[in-house]
């Protein structure tokens, strides 16, 4: 084994997959000679050629229609769209194309797309280059979305989403591509983890925390933290993928503990955590010592200040803080 | 369309584009097979229309009539496994590209039997399988796709090639321009083929257009382009047969508009107080099918009293359909979540 960062294991995903299979190809803007505007596919298009790392024109819309159309006709496009916000550009594709086809004709078509973009914030860029926007998309009945949180899981649910027959939108976060905290031993092997199952990154008997892509991370720096300090036991599970949902993980884990916190980066209004939290509520209520708390973005655009910035966006301290008040240990 | 002799034969002209009369040399039987066509989609749709009266047609509905020899000269221009996008108007594309008129008809009444099984309706039939992709509710939204399936052509080196129909309001979408700017970067083998209605819904194109003709706009990209009299089937034959060479010899896109008219309303709900009974009626007096008939009568192809049969026989095949249809049973409720994933 060897350590790989979640970028390097993106990319590893997408090479075996290539490697294996002829009907895989890359679609996006500057993915060729510039290797992508985080620098994922570099290196890419020397072995694989120009025939399958195909570069586009900046339209997003015909990006995603022209990959939905050659999965129906047999390929298995993988698609870059550079940052998360650009999706909404291509919604018509996505929502009313890619999402119904197989529904819409009864069961005889197949749409094998993988929509890879990057989201999150805490980089500057602001309100059109930093947004959460999974829930919009998990909202639509036939996609799937899955939000990494580390390059083992990235590897498996990369290549999981690429063998799927279904649109997957993959939402990979800025701030984990480079990320040296986070460096993880990845097989070199390629291996699948299954869409729809989450995974209990730490355990701990006190508290549930369910989290998704980057908060993940923030949410094992704030277990850690109480757990050196005051001795508390948190439990941080990964969502991992957000549609199909693996509530079962969350369930069994309130059983054990009582209390959930649910920690996304997205405005908390209208947000992914609302769909956890009902479904926590309507099926685990009897398990449950204290309702389920959230702890997400603020309902504001991502703003460009940093002073700004980390007040929209949760960091270690507003989950600790969440973690505290569940418990009455404030 | 002007004729003009030369030492090699005869060639056409199109819009300044000279070609080979291609229509002339089709067999007989090829060439009454397509009247055939054309008699199924107008009697098809005027079915349609008696169970949208009669209440029996759930949702809406998008009348071809009007239009039929855009649909069946493009069609019959391609080949069997070639692929076709159609749009929400689809029903004229859908049966010239083959579809089985029992389960179509079965699908408008939300029928388990239907292409969809009850699941798509009217503006979403779509037979993969026998490179139809259907038809779409979106205006504008199959482009995206069908040049999706031309860059599959491409990569697979199938030798296939894509007919994508649109009307003039989806030349207007966005997705038009990022389409067909791709498929002409990359020589992609597809035809354009913008169905020019004269409306985008009640919108006529004099107001959404400042051009003369959509097909002006393949200066936008670099590549091949005219505009042809699509109430007359040989010219669209003929036009199409001209640029499927071209295209499945990877030289790029073509952008053809064709200028027809929709007979009937947009939808079921269409009071249509944006147009005159006069501007109809001119319409009518070029129906497609009656300009098509008389080619072949006038050329001894066929006599009137064939003619009369092979209507009845396409009556009676829709007919049957409608039967099917009407006999067909429903889904079951608990089919409703079926489907939704692969």
């Amino acid at each position: 084994m060897r350590e790989l960062t979640y970028l390097e294991a993106i990319r590893e995903a997408m090479q075996q997959k290539m490697r294996e299979d002829s009907n895989v190809y890359l679609i996006g803007e500057d993915i060729a000679e510039y290797g992508g505007a985080f620098g994922v596919t570099v290196g890419m298009l020397e072995e694989f050629g120009k025939e399958r790392i195909i570069n586009t024109p900046i339209s997003e819309e015909a990006i995603i229609g022209v990959a939905t159309g050659s999965a129906v006709t047999g390929m298995r496009p993988i698609a870059e769209i550079m940052f998360s916000d650009f999706i909404t550009i291509a919604m018509d594709q996505i929502a009313n194309q890619a999402a119904k086809i197989r529904y819409m004709f009864g069961g005889k078509a197949k749409v094998p797309l993988v929509i890879r973009t990057a989201g999150g914030g805490g980089t500057g860029a602001a309100a059109q280059h930093s947004q959460s926007l999974e829930a919009l998309v998990a909202h639509i009945p036939g996609l799937k979305v899955v939000m990494p949180s580390c390059p083992y899981d990235v590897k498996g649910l990369l290549v999981s989403s690429i063998n799927d027959d279904n649109p997957v939108i993959f939402i990979e976060h800025k701030l984990l591509y480079n990320n040296k905290k986070c460096i993880q031993n990845v097989p070199r092997q390629m291996y699948e983890i299954p869409l729809g199952k989450g995974d209990v990154k730490r355990e701990g008997s006190d508290i549930s925390v369910a989290a998704t892509s980057y908060m993940v991370q923030k949410s094992l720096e704030a277990a850690e933290k109480l757990s050196q300090e005051k001795g508390i036991e948190c439990e941080v599970i990964d969502i991992r993928t957000l549609r199909p949902l693996d509530i079962d993980i969350i369930l069994d884990s309130i059983k054990k503990t009582g209390r959930l916190l649910c920690v996304e980066e997205a405005p908390i209004f209208g947000g992914f955590m609302g769909e956890v939290s009902a479904q926590v509520s309507e099926k685990g209520f009897n398990w449950l010592d204290a309702p389920v708390v959230r702890v997400a973005g603020r309902n504001c655009p991502v703003p460009y200040s940093l002073v700004l910035e980390q007040e929209m966006i949760p960091g270690a301290s507003r989950i600790e803080k969440g973690i505290l008040n569940l418990l009455n240990k404030t | 369309m002007q004729k003009t002799e030369n030492k090699k034969g005869k060639y056409i002209i199109i819009d300044g584009y000279r070609m080979e009369d291609k229509f002339n040399g089709l067999d007989d039987s090829i060439k009454i097979e397509m009247l055939r066509k054309m008699y199924e989609i107008r009697h098809f749709e005027n079915e349609t229309e008696q169970f949208i009266i009669r209440g029996m047609i759930h949702g809406t509905c998008h009348l071809y009539i009007g239009e039929e020899a855009t649909a069946v000269g493009a069609i019959y221009a391609i080949n069997d496994d070639d692929y076709i996008t159609s749009t929400h108007r689809g029903h004229g594309h859908c049966i010239a590209k083959g579809a089985d008129l029992n389960i179509m008809m079965a699908e408008l009444l939300g029928k388990r039997t239907g292409y969809c099984k009850g699941k798509g309706g009217s503006m979403h039939i779509a037979d993969v399988g026998s490179g139809n992709l259907g038809a779409n509710g979106v205006v504008g939204g199959s482009i995206g796709i069908a040049t999706g399936a031309a860059l599959t052509c491409k990569m697979k080196k199938n030798g296939k090639i894509v007919v994508c129909f649109f009307g003039d309001g989806a030349a207007n979408q966005g997705i038009f321009h990022g389409s067909i700017n791709m498929a002409s970067i990359w020589d992609l083998p597809i035809i354009y083929l913008c169905e020019n209605n004269v409306y985008g819904m009640s919108t006529s194109v004099k107001e959404a257009f400042n051009i003369e003709k959509i097909s002006d706009r393949k200066c936008a990209y670099g590549i091949e382009g005219l505009t042809i009299d699509g109430n007359n089937l040989v010219e669209v034959f003929n036009a199409v047969s001209h640029f499927t060479g071209e295209c499945r010899a990877g030289r790029g896109p073509v952008l053809i508009e064709s200028l027809t008219y929709r007979w009937m309303g947009h939808s079921k709900s269409d009071a249509q107080v944006y147009r005159t009974k006069e501007e109809i009626k001119q319409w009518v007096e070029r129906d497609p099918i009656e300009r098509y008939k008389k080619i072949l009568i006038d050329q001894k192809i066929l006599t009137e009293k064939e003619d009369r049969d092979l209507e009845k026989e396409a009556i009676s095949q829709i007919e049957e359909a409608a039967k099917f249809a009407r006999e067909s049973p429903f889904p079951e409720p608990s089919e409703v979540e079926d489907d939704v994933y692969a």
